[in-house]
């Protein structure tokens, strides 16, 4: 079996600058990241905290009121030992309007910010969301270098259809800005390129044809205004992947113990293995558990009977209630043992389910005693 | 339309409804754009090609076809169906504006989806519609809006023109009696959220709601009286104590204590259920319910699901 994950362990190193945690929609990421983000900043690290997406109740619990991408201070966390806790949510079109005015000139940053296939990519193009928290990760890391703001930044990552998109979509972007599409559109009559403009004639008249002549000029001033970004985007993500390689980050899988989120929690392990990315440990959330020592079978048939004798219509109803909870605590823990016993080596620990949402601190703090065991 | 939050069932919603929909001798349509497979995983067959292919016959006898849109294989399509673009099509694929255009181009993509299902809906042979139902398992609520607001999707892209002409024949389809949008959604804070905003969106874009679709509903075997007790901690433990040892359960008890706060979490939950079943209701709109599937979604199941909706659909 796996060894246990030190949750306690993990926030006290002071090694660790980065904690980022990633698996698929729904499981309670972002709860996770703002439990560790907590609980560490009551242990009294100095830490800031990136939220994507958080439910509303779980975001007014952090202060997080408003969608401004500035890191705020978190009121009312215990402050004894000298830590701190800031809170933002991202906002994806605005960290990317940044990037462009920070690498154009003014005037060419303009000329970006209004052109439709900009508007277009930084709002709803499928992996701007994961390259802006990478972005994001890295201004953070950046400022906390420069100027100590922060000892330890935890991020939490979006809510992709797939958890390896983050780590696939700054490539993807960058593969589409430096495209050969836009390449030739740059420098259809240039050097050895010239030989394909024939064919790629028959390209920009059909564009013309179906689209309008408006669209291919949209793309050509898309194309010569991002030109100047190219290279700075690509080292930009380069240094964001880079940082993430370091010791200094861990990754925290988080999974519900569902087959779909065990599956997705199964690649991701042996994705980050492949990528040499420190993978602390994957945390099993949300797993049902009893304290009654009664099967679920034993359960209905003493529920059966007490039906049949029709007098304690309460204690047979509750029978019936820990017997469907005892399938689930069944379930979850032959799922839970079976990706354990696929996973030897990584460590693992088991978060019990609350009957109730998580919103407000002293409930991210109750799942931070459970993520420390 | 199907919509719902990552998680909810979308999928399998779509997968039924395409079932409930499908009588005796008619032919229904199911269709996937987001390039997860979903259909193929739920009815388990083999990765679907972008293909209209046979995949259930339903309880009522109709015949359901499952399709997977890809973006970019609709794009080639729509330009030789329309432009005759054999070998240009095959040249913008090569120098990969096929790529570039349907990742980027604000709105292209949708329209080519969107476009696809409405090419289906109308297609005819011999005068007779081909489908008589096209069912979309669509993006998740976080993004319907934007998926089905084609109009102003391509506005930015193309002001006149054909592809102008398309998004509004398009449009005009989606806002027409003939297209609802249903919303699957469970009872928990965020897919209800989900559910209400996207609800406020779409009825801003002139679209028509169909129902609510609540998923993975769980009866409680408890009634409104001993919920109230459990949730305030308050359920008779010497009474509960005695019914244990009548089914001749040892250390009544303590087993009697657990079981009550067993019955307070489930209390709570059913509580905050209850509160998000009102805000659903609170939409006014028509809501179905179905049932937990407790042993996980197989082929078995959606057609348990879909009978649950064809009933749903009769009493309508």
């Amino acid at each position: 079996m796996s060894p246990a994950l030190d949750v306690d362990a993990l926030i006290a190193d002071p090694q660790t600058r980065i904690v980022v945690t990633c698996g698929a929609g729904g499981v309670g990421k972002t709860t996770t990241a703002a439990a560790i983000a907590l609980r560490a900043a009551e242990q009294g690290r100095q830490v800031v905290v990136l939220t994507i997406d958080p439910a509303r109740r779980l975001a007014q619990a952090l202060g997080l009121t408003e969608l401004d991408n500035t890191p705020r201070e978190v009121a009312e966390v215990e402050a004894t030992n000298g830590g701190r806790l800031d809170a933002m949510m991202l906002d994806m079109k605005r960290t990317f309007d940044d990037v462009v005015l920070t690498q154009a000139s003014p005037e060419k940053a303009q000329q970006i910010l209004q052109n439709p296939f900009y508007i277009a990519l930084s709002s709803s193009f499928a992996g701007t969301q994961e390259y802006m928290a990478m972005e994001k990760l890295g201004q953070l890391h950046a400022q906390a270098v420069k100027d100590g703001s922060w000892d330890l930044i935890v991020v939490d990552t979006p809510p992709s259809r797939s958890a390896l998109d983050f780590l696939d979509a700054p490539e993807r972007l960058a593969s589409l800005l430096e495209g050969r599409f836009l390449k030739l559109l740059l420098a259809p009559a240039r050097g050895p390129l010239r030989l394909m403009s024939a064919g790629f004639n028959v390209v920009t008249n059909a564009m013309t044809k179906v689209l309008g002549a408006q669209v291919l000029k949209d793309v050509q001033t898309f194309a010569s205004a991002f030109e100047t970004l190219f290279g700075g985007f690509r080292e930009r993500s380069e240094q964001t992947v880079s940082l993430l390689r370091q010791p200094h980050t861990a990754f925290l899988v988080v999974a519900s113990p569902q087959n779909d989120a065990l599956r997705e929690a199964s690649y991701f392990s042996e994705r980050l293995r492949t990528e040499q990315m420190p993978l602390a440990g994957v945390v099993l959330n949300r797993v049902t558990t009893s304290a009654v020592p009664l099967s679920a079978e034993r359960s209905l048939a003493a529920a059966e009977q007490l039906t049949d004798s029709d007098e304690w219509p309460l204690t047979a109803a509750l029978l019936g209630l820990h017997a469907e909870r005892m399938q689930q605590v069944t379930g979850d823990r032959k799922r839970s043992d079976r990706f354990r016993r696929g996973h030897r080596a990584v460590p693992t620990v088991e978060v019990p389910a609350l009957a109730d949402d998580v919103h407000d601190l002293d409930g991210l703090r109750q799942i931070g005693d459970l993520l420390a065991g | 339309m199907v919509t719902g939050k990552g998680g909810t069932g979308k999928t399998t919603v779509a997968a039924a409804l395409a079932l409930a929909l499908a009588d005796d001798g008619t032919n229904v349509l199911l269709v996937e754009v987001e390039g997860r497979q979903g259909l193929a995983q739920l009815f388990d067959v083999p990765p679907l090609p972008y293909q209209e292919r046979k995949i259930a016959v339903a309880p009522a006898g109709g015949d359901v076809y499952a399709l997977a849109v890809d973006a970019e294989a609709a794009l080639l399509e729509y330009l030789d169906m329309y432009y005759h673009l054999g070998r240009a099509g095959k040249a913008l694929d090569r120098f990969g504006v096929v790529d570039f255009v349907t990742t980027i181009a604000p709105g292209l993509r949708d329209v080519l989806l969107t476009g696809k299902v409405y090419e289906a809906t109308r297609r005819r042979v011999r005068g007779e519609f081909v489908y008589d139902a096209v069912v979309l398992d669509a993006p998740p609520t976080g993004r319907i809006g934007r998926f089905l607001n084609v109009n102003q999707e391509v506005a930015g892209l193309a002001k006149v023109g054909p592809v102008r002409t398309q998004a509004d024949s398009i449009m005009k389809l989606l806002r027409s009696r003939q297209t609802a949008v249903h919303l699957v959604t469970l009872l928990e804070e965020m897919p209800v959220q989900e559910t209400l905003d996207a609800v406020e969106q779409l009825q801003a874009l002139d679209l028509t709601i169909g129902s609510v679709v609540v998923n993975m509903v769980r009866r409680s075997p408890l009634d409104d009286d001993d919920l109230a007790l459990a949730a305030k901690e308050k359920l008779p433990i010497a009474e509960i104590a005695k019914g244990l040892a009548a089914a001749g359960i040892g250390d009544g008890r303590t087993t009697a204590g657990t079981l009550a706060t067993e019955a307070r979490d489930h209390a709570i939950r059913v509580g905050l259920e209850r509160e998000n079943r009102q805000r659903i209701d609170a939409l006014g709109k028509p809501v179905h319910e179905l049932g937990l599937v407790p042993d996980g979604i197989d082929v078995g199941a959606v057609f348990d699901l879909s009978e649950e909706l064809a009933e749903a659909r009769s009493d309508r």
